[in-house]
Formats: C-alpha cells, sequence, structure tokens
C-alpha cells in the first residue's frame, strides 16, 4: 500500500472458475449460459431418485492442467466428497465436492506491479479442488413472503475452486492476483473466466492486524461477498479494511473474541453489508461419495500435462524482454493482452525486424482500435504481416511515421490491403533529386524567409516545410528541413 | 397349474407355440387377483399396459423376429426400480405420488429382453427394513403364514413368487433384502457382486452396499433372469466392467470336488435348532454331490452387524437428503403442533418449516430412525469414532472373505437365524430386527455374491434358507451349485396352500 | 465408553437432519439411538489402527465419461413431479 495505514491488511481469496465443458461435471446436460430455465436438465443434475453421477474427462483434466500450472502438489489419487446441507438450488441435498484429499495443495502464483507499487511476490495456494455448481434460485424482494423460482441449468456444472494463503497484504495486490490468475487461466483455455456470466466468482476473507502497545491485534476474519468484477473487489477490500479499523477502534473486538462474519458488498452503495446468518449449523458432514470411484493420477500424465502446457505468462513475459528486448512494461502489456496478441507481436516482430517498434505500434495503435472495438486480435483487419511489412517501410525510411499511421488507419478503416492504402493515399516515394530541386525552388521563392534564417531565426525554415508537404504530401519533412537549411546556407 | 412350471420351462412352452405370452400374463393376473387380496404383495399393478407388451411380444413372435431372452414371460419388480412415468413409491408416502421421468437400467434390459412387467412389489419404506411391515402403504404377508411375515424389505418381491403370483421376480439386497425373504417365503434370491448389476435407477439406499438381483422359484430361473439383469452399465459409476455371463447355461456342468467352507461363527449362538438342522442336513446333500466340506473361520463377522448398522444408515441419512419437497415428493406447509420438542421452531423461516414438515410427514419411524442414526454418526466429533471405524472394520471384514476364499470355493450356511416371525414381533425392538441380517451383511459389506435357496421347513411348516456365498463374480458357481442341489432336492417344489 | 444420547443431542441430530420430531419421538429415538449405539460398541474390541477405510465394495478408479452433450428432459418433464412450479421454475418457499 502506498499510503499509509496504522495496520496491516490480510486477505486471502476464494475464487470459483467455471471450467471450459461442453457438458456438466456429473451428466451430460449442455453448459450453454442463457438457455431457458430449467432446459439443460436431466435426473442426473435434477437429483431425481436413483441417478448415478459419472465424471465428466474433460473436467478432471482441465482442472488437473490449472493444478500443474499453479505448482501446486498433486497427490497421486483423489477422490469425491459429500458436502451435506439443505438448500433449494441444491437438489440431491448434498454437494459433490473434495474434501480432505483434494486434487491440488501447495501451489503459488506470482504477482508483480509495473508500476512497482508493491515488490514482487508468490502467493501461495492452498488448494485447489473440483466441485458441481448449485442452481439458481430467484427471488423478488419485493413480493415479500412469495414462493422463490429455482432454475436448475446451472446445478452440476463443474467449478474449480482454488482458495489462496492469507499472503494478500492490500487490495491492489488481491486486484493483481485475480488479473494473474484470469490470464493464467485464459492461457490455459481451461475457462472464459466472465465474471458477467458468472464463470469466475470470488470471495474474500479479509482482517487487519493492528500492532498496539500490548502486541499485535487481529480483527475478526469477514467473509465479502457479491463482488461482480475485480474493481469491485478492490474497493470493497479497501471499504471492508477501513470498516474494520473504525469497529476496533470502537469496539476493541479482536479475532478472539467474535466470530466470523459474512458480509456482501454493494457495489451501488459502495458498502459492505452484514448478510443474515444461515439456519444451517454448518456441519456439513463430509464423506466419501460412494456413487463415485477415486481417481488416480499417475506421474506421467502429470509430465506430459507440463510438456503440453505451453508458455504461461510469467515466463513469457521474461522470454519477450529477453528475446526482443522489451522494456518490462511493454512485455507486460502485451502479455496480459493474451497469447494471440503475444503471437501477433510475434510475428510482426520477426518480419519487421524491429521488435520495439512492433511493440510500440501494437500498444499504441493496435489495442486502441481492439478496446474500441471491443474486438479480439483475430477480428484486427491487419494482418500481421502487413503491418510487418508497413513498419518495414519505415524503417527503411520509405514511408515516414505520420504517413505510415495514416496508411494503418485506412487499412483498418477500410479493410484495404497496405498497397491498396499507400496508392489510395498518393504516397510515392520522393527521389533526392526531385526533393532536392523541390527546396531550391523553394528557398529561391521565399527570399525572406531565408534571409531571416541566416539572421538566426532558424525555425522560420518552418515555414518552407509546410509549404513543401503541400505540393507533395510524400516528403519526409526532416529532410526538406535539412536540405532548405543546407542551400540557404550554401547561398550565402 | 400354471405356477408349477418354472420360466425355463414357460419359455419352451412358449417357444413351441403352446402358450402364448398373453396368455401367460392372464395366468399371472388372474393368480394375483385370486391371491393378492391376502398376501398383499404388489403395490401397484399395470395389466393393461401387461397385456399390450405380452400381444406385440406374441405378434412378433408369429412374425418369426428375433426375440428376447425372456420373451413373453410376466415378472414383477420391487417398487424401488424406476420406470418411466409409472410409480415408484419406495414404499414411502413421500413418493407417493412420484413418476420417473425414465427407466431404471435393469428395467432397460427388462424390457429388451422381452419381459413383461405386472407390477410392482411391496417393500420396507426405502429398503430398510427385514419384514416389509415398514412399507408406508400396508404389510406384506407370507404366503406360507399369513400372520407372519415375509421378510424385508424385498418381502413383496419374494411373496409373489411363493404365492405363485409370477415366475420371476426382481428384488434388491443392501444387508440381506433378496436372501432373507427368499427364505421366509421358500424362493431362491440371489445377491450379485457388488457391481455386477447396474445401479442407474435403482433408489439409493445405502449406495455402496445396495444391489439389484433376481429371485424365483428355482436356481435355474434366478440364473436365466440374471443373464439378462448383469451387465456394465457406463452410466453407474460403480458398474464392473467385467463381461457378464450367460449364467443359466451349463448349470449342469460338473462341479468337480468343490471345497465349501462352512462358517464356524454361523452356527454358535442365536441360531434357530431347526434351521441349524435343516442347513447341516443340505450340508450332507452337498457332501454326497461331491463336495468336500471344510469348517472356515470368519473372525470378523461377529462385527458386522455393527459394522453395517454405521456404513448403511450414514449413506442413507445422505441418499435421502434429497426428498425434502422442494424438486419432487411430498411437500407439506403445516408443522407439527408446537411443544416443547420443537423450540427453535418458532424462528425459522417457512423455508426450513417446510423442509421439517416435510420430511417428517413423509418418512416413516424406521427411515427416521436410521436417518438419526447416520446423520450422528457422520456429524462432526462423532465421525471417526463411528463412521470412519465402521470403514475399517468393513475392511477386516473383506479380508475375511479374501482369506476363506483362498482355502475354498463356496461358503455355506443358514441364511438367517430364525424363520418367518410374527407381525409385530420386532417392530418395538429395532436392534433384534437388525440381528435378522447377522449373516447376510458380510456380503454386502465385502461385497461378494451371495444366494439363498430352501433346504428344509420347521416344526411349524415355514421355509429355511441356505446361504452360499462365492468370491468376487462367481455368480455361476453358486448358480451351479444350487441347481445341482435342487436337482437332488424338493424343497423348492413345495408350495404354500393358499 | 458410550456416547450419552440426551434429548438435546437428538433434537440438534434432527435439526441437522431436518426432521421435525415431537417430544414423545425424541424420547424414543433417544433411547433406540443409546441401544443401537451401545451395540456397535463392540467395534472398538477391534484394533483398527492400521487398517485403511474401506469406504466402496469394489476397488474400481478412474471411472469417466466423455464431454459429449447427451439428451436433455424436456422442461415439462423435469418439472413434472414438482410439488410447485410456474410452467418455467420451480417453485419453493422463498429464499432470502
Amino acid at each position: 500500500m502506498s499510503q499509509a495505514v496504522p495496520y496491516t491488511i490480510v486477505i486471502g481469496l476464494e475464487v470459483h472458475v467455471q471450467l471450459l465443458t461442453r457438458t456438466k461435471l456429473f451428466c451430460r446436460c449442455p453448459t450453454t449460459f442463457g438457455a431457458p430455465p430449467n432446459t439443460q436438465t436431466c435426473p442426473v443434475c435434477l437429483g431425481l431418485p436413483g441417478a448415478l453421477p459419472v465424471m465428466n474427462r474433460r473436467a478432471f483434466e482441465l482442472a488437473l492442467r490449472t493444478a500443474v500450472a499453479l505448482q501446486c502438489r498433486i497427490p497421486p489419487r483423489t477422490k469425491w466428497d459429500r458436502k451435506n446441507y439443505f438448500y433449494p438450488d441444491l437438489p440431491k441435498g448434498y454437494q459433490i465436492s473434495q474434501y480432505d484429499l483434494p486434487l491440488a495443495t501447495n501451489g503459488y502464483l506470482e504477482i508483480a506491479d509495473p508500476a512497482g507499487r508493491f515488490a514482487p511476490k508468490p502467493i501461495r495456494i492452498r488448494r485447489a479442488h473440483l466441485e458441481e455448481d448449485a442452481g439458481k434460485s430467484l427471488h423478488d424482494e419485493a413480493a415479500g413472503v412469495a414462493d422463490s423460482r429455482i432454475d436448475l441449468n446451472r446445478a452440476g456444472t463443474p467449478l474449480l475452486e482454488i482458495v489462496t494463503e492469507p499472503d494478500i497484504r492490500s487490495p491492489l495486490e488481491a486486484k493483481t492476483f485475480l488479473s494473474e490468475l484470469k490470464l493464467l487461466l485464459l492461457y490455459l483455455e481451461v475457462s472464459d473466466c466472465n465474471m458477467q456470466e458468472g464463470s469466475l466468482r470470488v470471495d474474500a476473507n479479509i482482517n487487519i492486524h493492528i500492532p498496539t502497545a500490548s502486541g499485535m491485534v487481529a480483527t475478526p476474519i469477514v467473509e465479502v461477498k457479491n463482488m461482480n468484477s475485480f474493481r469491485a473487489v478492490e474497493r470493497a477490500l479497501q471499504y471492508e479494511a477501513e470498516r474494520q479499523y473504525v469497529e476496533w477502534q470502537a469496539t476493541g473486538l479482536t479475532k478472539e473474541n467474535a466470530p466470523k462474519q459474512t458480509r456482501g458488498w454493494d457495489d451501488q452503495a459502495e458498502v459492505t453489508v452484514a448478510q443474515r446468518r444461515k439456519e444451517e449449523s454448518s456441519d456439513y458432514r463430509y464423506f466419501p461419495d460412494p456413487d463415485l470411484a477415486e481417481v488416480t493420477i499417475p506421474a506421467h500424465q502429470i509430465e506430459r500435462l507440463r510438456d503440453e502446457m505451453g508458455e504461461l505468462p510469467g515466463a513469457l513475459r521474461k522470454r519477450l524482454e529477453q528475446q526482443y528486448g522489451l522494456d518490462a512494461y511493454a512485455s507486460d502489456v502485451l502479455v496480459n493482452q493474451g497469447k494471440a496478441v503475444v503471437a501477433y507481436f510475434e510475428q510482426v516482430a520477426r518480419q519487421c525486424g524491429d521488435a520495439r517498434r512492433a511493440a510500440n505500434w501494437i500498444q499504441q495503435d493496435v489495442l486502441r482500435v481492439l478496446n474500441e472495438r471491443h474486438i479480439g486480435i483475430e477480428q484486427y483487419p491487419v494482418a500481421a504481416d502487413e503491418l510487418a511489412e508497413l513498419l518495414r517501410q519505415v524503417g527503411d525510411g520509405q514511408l515516414i511515421t505520420s504517413r505510415a499511421r495514416e496508411v494503418l488507419e485506412r487499412m483498418v478503416q477500410r479493410g484495404e490491403k497496405l498497397e491498396q492504402a499507400i496508392a489510395a493515399l498518393g504516397i510515392q516515394s520522393v527521389s533526392s533529386n526531385q526533393l532536392r530541386e523541390l527546396c531550391r525552388q523553394l528557398v529561391e521563392a521565399n527570399p525572406r524567409i531565408a534571409a531571416d534564417v541566416r539572421a538566426g531565426k532558424r525555425q522560420a525554415v518552418g515555414a518552407l516545410v509546410g509549404q513543401a508537404k503541400k505540393r507533395n504530401p510524400n516528403v519526409n519533412p526532416a529532410e526538406v528541413q535539412r536540405i532548405c537549411l543546407e542551400l540557404i546556407e550554401q547561398s550565402e | 397349474m400354471w405356477q408349477e412350471r418354472s420360466a425355463i420351462e414357460w419359455l419352451r412352452w412358449l417357444a413351441e407355440g403352446r402358450v402364448s405370452a398373453v396368455e401367460l400374463v392372464d395366468a399371472a393376473f388372474q393368480a394375483i387377483e385370486r391371491t393378492d387380496s391376502r398376501v398383499r404383495a404388489f403395490l401397484h399393478l399395470r395389466p393393461e399396459q401387461a397385456r399390450v407388451e405380452a400381444r406385440s411380444i406374441d405378434e412378433r413372435r408369429r412374425r418369426g423376429e428375433e426375440l428376447g431372452l425372456l420373451a413373453g414371460l410376466p415378472i414383477a419388480v420391487k417398487d424401488v426400480l424406476c420406470v418411466r412415468g409409472e410409480p415408484t413409491t419406495c414404499g414411502s408416502r413421500m413418493l407417493a405420488e412420484f413418476r420417473p421421468p425414465y427407466d431404471a437400467t435393469v428395467i432397460e434390459r427388462l424390457r429388451a429382453a422381452g419381459a413383461v412387467l405386472v407390477g410392482k412389489t411391496n417393500l420396507d419404506e426405502f429398503a430398510m427394513g427385514s419384514s416389509t411391515e415398514n412399507s408406508a402403504f400396508f404389510p406384506t404377508r407370507n404366503p406360507w403364514d399369513l400372520s407372519r411375515v415375509p421378510g424385508g424389505s424385498s418381502g413383496g418381491a419374494a411373496a409373489c413368487l411363493a404365492a405363485g403370483q409370477v415366475p420371476l421376480s426382481v428384488g434388491t439386497d443392501t444387508g440381506g433384502s433378496i436372501r432373507q425373504p427368499a427364505a421366509f417365503c421358500g424362493v431362491v434370491g440371489l445377491k450379485p457382486t457388488y457391481g455386477r448389476v447396474s445401479r442407474y435407477g435403482l433408489v439409493a439406499y445405502a449406495s455402496s452396499l445396495d444391489q439389484v438381483g433376481p429371485m424365483a422359484r428355482t436356481a435355474e430361473d434366478v440364473a436365466l433372469l440374471l443373464s439378462v439383469l448383469a451387465g456394465h452399465d457406463p452410466r453407474d459409476s460403480t458398474s464392473a466392467p467385467v463381461a457378464a455371463e450367460a449364467y443359466h447355461q451349463g448349470l449342469d456342468a460338473p462341479l468337480g470336488r468343490l471345497r465349501i467352507g462352512v462358517i464356524r461363527e454361523h452356527f454358535e449362538s442365536g441360531l434357530s435348532p431347526s434351521i441349524a438342522g435343516a442347513v447341516r442336513q443340505a450340508l450332507d446333500v452337498l457332501a454326497q454331490m461331491g463336495a468336500e466340506l471344510v469348517e472356515v473361520t470368519m473372525p470378523h463377522s461377529p462385527y458386522a452387524i455393527a459394522a453395517y448398522y454405521l456404513v448403511a444408515p450414514c449413506e442413507a441419512s445422505s441418499n435421502l437428503a434429497r426428498y425434502d419437497g422442494m424438486h419432487y415428493g411430498l411437500r407439506c406447509d403445516e408443522s407439527l403442533p408446537a411443544g416443547d420438542g420443537n423450540e427453535g421452531r418458532q424462528d425459522a423461516s417457512r423455508l426450513v418449516r417446510v423442509y421439517r414438515a416435510s420430511r417428517s410427514q413423509g418418512f416413516g419411524l424406521e427411515v427416521k430412525r436410521r436417518i438419526m442414526l447416520g446423520t450422528f454418526a457422520l456429524s462432526a466429533g462423532y465421525q471417526d469414532r463411528y463412521y470412519v471405524k465402521a470403514l475399517r472394520v468393513r475392511r477386516l471384514i473383506r479380508a475375511d472373505y479374501e482369506r476363506a476364499f483362498e482355502r475354498v470355493d463356496v461358503l455355506a450356511g443358514p441364511t438367517t437365524p430364525s424363520t418367518a416371525f410374527r407381525f409385530g414381533e420386532k417392530l418395538a425392538d429395532p436392534l433384534a430386527m437388525y440381528l435378522e441380517d447377522l449373516f447376510t451383511v458380510g456380503a454386502n459389506l465385502a461385497g461378494v455374491p451371495a444366494l439363498s435357496l430352501p433346504c428344509g421347513f420347521d416344526e411349524n411348516g415355514l421355509p429355511i434358507g441356505l446361504q452360499l456365498q462365492a468370491p468376487w463374480f462367481r455368480e455361476k458357481r453358486l448358480l451351479q451349485l444350487a441347481h445341482q442341489f435342487q436337482q437332488r432336492t424338493d424343497w423348492h417344489k413345495r408350495r404354500p396352500a393358499l | 465408553m458410550p456416547v450419552e444420547i440426551n434429548p438435546a443431542l437428538v433434537r440438534h441430530i434432527a435439526e441437522l437432519a431436518r426432521l421435525e420430531l415431537d417430544d414423545q419421538l425424541i424420547q424414543r429415538l433417544a433411547s433406540d439411538l443409546a441401544e443401537i449405539l451401545a451395540y456397535v460398541e463392540r467395534l472398538d474390541e477391534l484394533d483398527t489402527e492400521s487398517v485403511q477405510p474401506m469406504a466402496h465394495a469394489l476397488d474400481l478408479t478412474d471411472v469417466f465419461a466423455d464431454d459429449v452433450p447427451g439428451p436433455c428432459l424436456e422442461r415439462q418433464e423435469a418439472l413434472a413431479n414438482a410439488p410447485k412450479k410456474d410452467g418455467e421454475f420451480f417453485l419453493v418457499p422463498a429464499v432470502l
């Protein structure tokens, strides 16, 4: 934290990630988002009597891939447990999850801030496990005692729950961790991480440690829910830390003498609100699900996953810096855009021969268009080899930068090819003889300006450059200036 | 009389055109009509659909089409197996109105084999019980003595065979629920190896113990039915990827010098003398058939009931959590009158009150008792002591079987400690009822196949069952031995006077 | 040593199991459970410290299905058994 506060913030995150499978975790109903209510169900995910679960192979593989990427310890054998509780969106009366032998434990994910607001650090992953999602309850608060409506389309969707150790020390770190985790998951192609559609959900546990005369005091841990964006996470945690400090000052309550609390983030009011405790006493009576076989994870399977994993964001940033001489900021920007942008960059860099120019153009020109149009690099109208050729011509001095930008703009707006755009803009290269002749005519025609220059007002030559551009827009202004000054000095 | 013939014999008659499927179905319904007001084996009958299905079988036979193994045979199914669009009550008020939108795998297999489902048989609620007295609808009576229970939980499934209503019946067995009623009713029942028959569509009681199995009056018919029921099912993760066999073929093949282990512990305390005598005689028959009798000890068998009555209720408490009045089944909005037993009720939300009312009114006493026992044994602070302890003992029990089967090919002993008891006799004492399963739960805990067949009658004329157990997936051996035993004895040919 | 099964414990368990029991039934189940638990105490005679718990009857592992969509129920079928529904949703007492 940059601003000094009289306490340390301690945060741990629980992230639920929906895995990119076509079907549910234990049945073959599709997981398509937005289907009409209760149209993607079968006896298994409705929890009908007699129906039995069968594990989705793909979901297991995606979870395992994530666990490997998070450097987790993976046991040779894992199993399924039932978490027993009653809720109307949970049709079996239990959730199939993993309790004491999760798929993954003891991993970590490195986070860093290119702006240097905190030092790079690993955030430890306590565990990651697979579980099935519940259905959706809809309740019209205004209707008072009316019924709630239950849609079980989502029931049984595969979720990977990732739990960190309380290693996070600021809301910014929390946000950075989430961005980095999301990026990793996108690189791994295990989730679309769409928060709006609930593919990525975050709960946070937070308290503050306050140094006092009698030693360190920890406030009661609060679990914060209902945070619907990374920005909301950052703001909710910021609010919550401050609230806890104020509350501690007022009540003196600590972790030792007050229970854990659940609070929801109200995005409009920008406050956290205490949530009603569930009537349930939380004795979930976990036990091994007798309907599901255990899963063995041979070492060679983990090796194979590691081999097939491809480059992950952390390694990729370092490689871009080393191989292409990019600075940390540029490599961060490119990598954060995802694999496809990096591939685009690498092709442009290779083909135009100037990686830094490629990085600059992509950061300034390409990404701006992607952002404005909300499109991915796949939909960007200019192919990598075309941009590379454009930048090569800039590098060779065939094209001046300002003209090159006009060319690119035209290619983007009209979908023209490079040559078409250059021709349409009337760009032709100007020979040095033509340029010299043009400058000679201008110097002759403007004796006053020549005089001013000779009198020491060198900036007066700018007017000649302007006239030159009017006569021939393809001239290189720097060249015009150099030649005109030379001619004026010679004619002295 | 129609009930004198076995399913195998009827199949021959059907093939020879001496009887039609429709005639067999009509005969079944006539027998039911004549006897079921007294026996009360059936919860639901489906005469119209059954006749339509029988007609279609006859039609296909006339056209010379390839027909399944059971084509045209009437069959009864325990009402704990899902039949699409038809009542599947599990003997519970909770599911009195429930109509599953799908068929159990076993039902699909029966349909594909051409069996004609005549109806669904009575059972202890959710298969929890040993007398069928726990049915929420009515108790089934033992055809040998209507003042006595048929056993349970597959009481209806056994009684309909003994009463000569149908030649084939499907039961389920979690701790003896096929074998004990088979013994009480003088019929043959087989609990297959765990994983041999699909559980998909079997409404779960205790998932790691439940198995669907065939019941009939002869071992040969049981084998025939198993040939249809058995096989791997990709919809059941606990289904064994082991090829099924034609169990009904080669039943006469010589068994050589089979080593039969007599479980010493099963002849110790609590066994009624008439059962001990009948079983000893049966063992002599087996010896005459060429088997070598070897005494074996199963040192952990005295612990089997204790382990079973922790493991099964624990799983049941979770399996039955789905009956909460939300998505199907009984929903009650009314709660019990206020009493000091229900403090905390007033502040509960309507949702919680509906949960409690629905489950309290939907479930009977024994189901509640097992849910309570299982919930307790899984709860924080008690799980290791009870549930996990029972799972450890379960492994010891399996190890007993593994050791025994290193020495012998089959284990033999009584199926039950006593013959059929009178209604109400054990209702007040749950533990006495649980001890009915003394000899049968071991096979469920270990997962081995076990069969009960008639081997005599006690002084009251009540049937006595001989239990044979074999190593995992050796059903064929059990069926051969039982069939060859029945070639030399006629216990299975006796019929109750109804 | 057997656990003491008192009415308070039975009520707590009934709460977990979402069962509503009247006083008479509480008493009855307290004594039934006490009797059954006294019986299962015999398991303590066995030293099982080195024995792995056995949760499954067969040692099957790695049972998977491919991630290929199969048929769903029609909504009407899915809702057919619902005690209360509105044609689109299951209706349940308000969750708040």
